[in-house]
């Protein structure tokens, strides 16, 4: 398991010291802003209600023991510094948090870390490495699919599982017949990665590179 | 997020047990909604329970020839179910224009039934909200309220399900079948499942504390055209300003509910004895009574152009 005590240290650190020089012009020393004339003591905090969770992430297992509301996103980002997948709106409307959960992309914003007891998480860091880019991460250089780059790992994990779901005949609201073979138009891939929101609007190259991939059946 | 215990729970009627032990306790599946309203501390149980573990994830046909989906079957699956994509293609259609398609790997059929409204003064907490807080008023009759309810509403609370499945489901006449903390079952047509919000908007279904959505049945096959138009603002990934679910036969008679419109999927019986006549005159009816607000009236309109759209598709 990793340890995550020094790199919330440093944070700690880094907010206490960016109150403190805020605010040491304006205020009186801490100890009377709290000090008995108050008459009460500061609220107690309660100890956080933890659980255990063990699952796989790009093949390695962890087990770990969370506060119950930590999201899938904050575990990846914050637990195992696994930082690829990006917190965007943290209420499922943006995508940026995409990652494959047993074989199918969700919203890691909008999951409870304790509710993935056993499951097998890939996020961009297990798809490729930068010695040996997955297909759609090097079809996404290519054809300069992002600007900023913040939407990407999110926008390439549900790429690669989008194509995944063609495969499997799951339908599109853009499907023109519910019963046939989905169709690998760039209506087909507009619609299903819709939740997949680019601030900097770099779609179109985004659809050229899935179509590129999904046309040299790369995408496995 | 305030802070909550969590269990997994392992049978139906240990799930209702569990949830009836903890005053305020939440069952979640998908959480999609759920997470999403804790965060925002609408919601705030001080207790989870896990459904996940429950099996009920299954589509089964039943004995008088339709089919039984299970509470936790994904919406994903539900769309392309074969059988569904067949004999019910209105379900599927209104799932493939709901939300995103992560958001569908996840979001459970139970839990769709009993999503939130999306109305902004409900997710707003500085602003006042009979469902969230209730007595505390209503920000949304004298606020914007282009996206809200223009029937079926009150003065309390003109807020929208948001639901594009449930309108679907309304239109096949479908039951949602429940278990309680005690065992025992029931089940419940879905024109009775969800409430108008009259003096108590913070109630939206009949369902008791702890009370556990097992499945939702749909009768047999009627046949028809299955149609569902869903019209919103973006092309994709948005909720509906209006949609339309319908199922026509080529006598010209048929189903048809709506979406968008209302505290709960709308249909009108009536309307439907109408729609031989053509959409004028069955809109007229189905939004009889209708109070829209200066700014959503425009809603009666796209509904009546909506519905005429789905004839004039069936018929083509």
């Amino acid at each position: 398991m990793i340890d995550s005590s020094d790199i919330n240290q440093a944070r700690r650190d880094l907010l206490i010291g960016g109150a403190l020089s805020a605010t040491a012009a304006a205020l009186p020393p801490m100890a009377s802003a709290q000090g008995p004339e108050t008459g009460q003591a500061p609220a107690a905090t309660p100890a956080p209600v933890t659980a255990r969770v063990a699952l796989r992430v790009n093949g390695q297992r962890y087990e770990l023991d969370l506060d119950t509301r930590t999201t899938l996103l904050d575990m990846l980002r914050e637990h195992l510094r696994l930082t690829g997948t990006k917190k965007g709106c943290d209420q499922g409307q943006c995508g940026a948090c995409t990652v494959i959960v047993d074989g199918r992309r969700i919203n890691a914003c909008l999951s409870l870390a304790v509710m993935h007891e056993g499951a097998e998480v890939t996020t961009i860091e297990g798809l490729g490495t930068p010695g040996k880019l997955h297909p759609m991460q090097a079809a996404f250089v290519k054809h300069d699919g992002y600007q900023c780059g913040y939407c990407t790992p999110g926008q390439i994990c549900s790429a690669v599982a989008a194509l995944d779901e063609i495969r499997r005949g799951i339908p599109s609201h853009a499907s023109a017949d519910l019963r046939e073979k989905p169709l690998l138009s760039p209506a087909e891939l507009r619609e299903r990665m819709s939740g997949n929101i680019c601030r900097c609007g770099a779609y179109s190259n985004i659809i050229e590179a899935i179509t590129e991939v999904a046309g040299t059946g790369g995408a496995a | 997020m305030k802070a909550f215990t969590y269990q997994r729970a392992r049978t139906p009627a240990d799930a209702a047990a569990a949830a009836a032990q903890h005053p305020g306790a939440r069952f979640i599946a998908g959480g999609t909604n759920l997470l999403d309203l804790m965060k925002l501390e609408i919601e705030t149980p001080p207790h989870l329970v896990d459904v996940n573990g429950l099996g009920l994830d299954r589509i089964e046909p039943t004995q008088d020839g339709g089919l039984r989906v299970g509470a936790l079957v994904r919406n994903t699956d539900l769309a392309a179910d074969a059988r569904v994509r067949r004999d019910y293609a209105v379900l599927s259609r209104a799932l493939l224009a709901g939300a995103s398609a992560q958001l569908r790997n996840k979001a459970t059929t139970a839990g769709n039934l009993l999503q939130r409204t999306r109305c902004p003064y409900f997710y707003d907490t500085n602003q006042p909200c009979n469902k969230r807080k209730p007595g505390s008023g209503c920000a949304a009759i004298g606020g914007i309220n282009r996206s809200l309810a223009v029937i079926g509403a009150s003065d309390a609370c003109i807020a929208t399900h948001p639901s594009d499945m449930a309108v679907a489901m309304r239109a096949l006449d479908a039951v949602v079948e429940t278990v309680r903390a005690d065992g025992a079952t029931r089940s419940i047509p879905i024109a009775e499942f969800h409430t108008l919000p009259g003096d108590t908007p913070n109630i939206e279904n009949g369902l008791a504390a702890g009370e556990l959505i097992t499945a939702v049945t749909l009768p047999r096959p009627i046949g028809g055209t299955h149609i569902y138009h869903k019209v919103r603002d973006r092309a994709s990934y948005a909720f509906a300003l209006v949609s339309v679910g319908a199922i026509l036969q080529k006598d010209g008679t048929g189903r048809v509910a709506f979406g968008g419109v209302a505290p709960r999927p709308w249909r009108v019986e009536a309307a439907e004895a109408a729609l031989a006549q053509g959409a004028k005159a069955a809109a007229a009816l189905a939004f009889a009574g209708a109070k829209p607000t200066e700014q959503n009236k425009f809603k009666l309109v796209l509904a009546e152009r909506t519905l005429a759209a789905a004839i004039a598709e069936a018929r083509a």
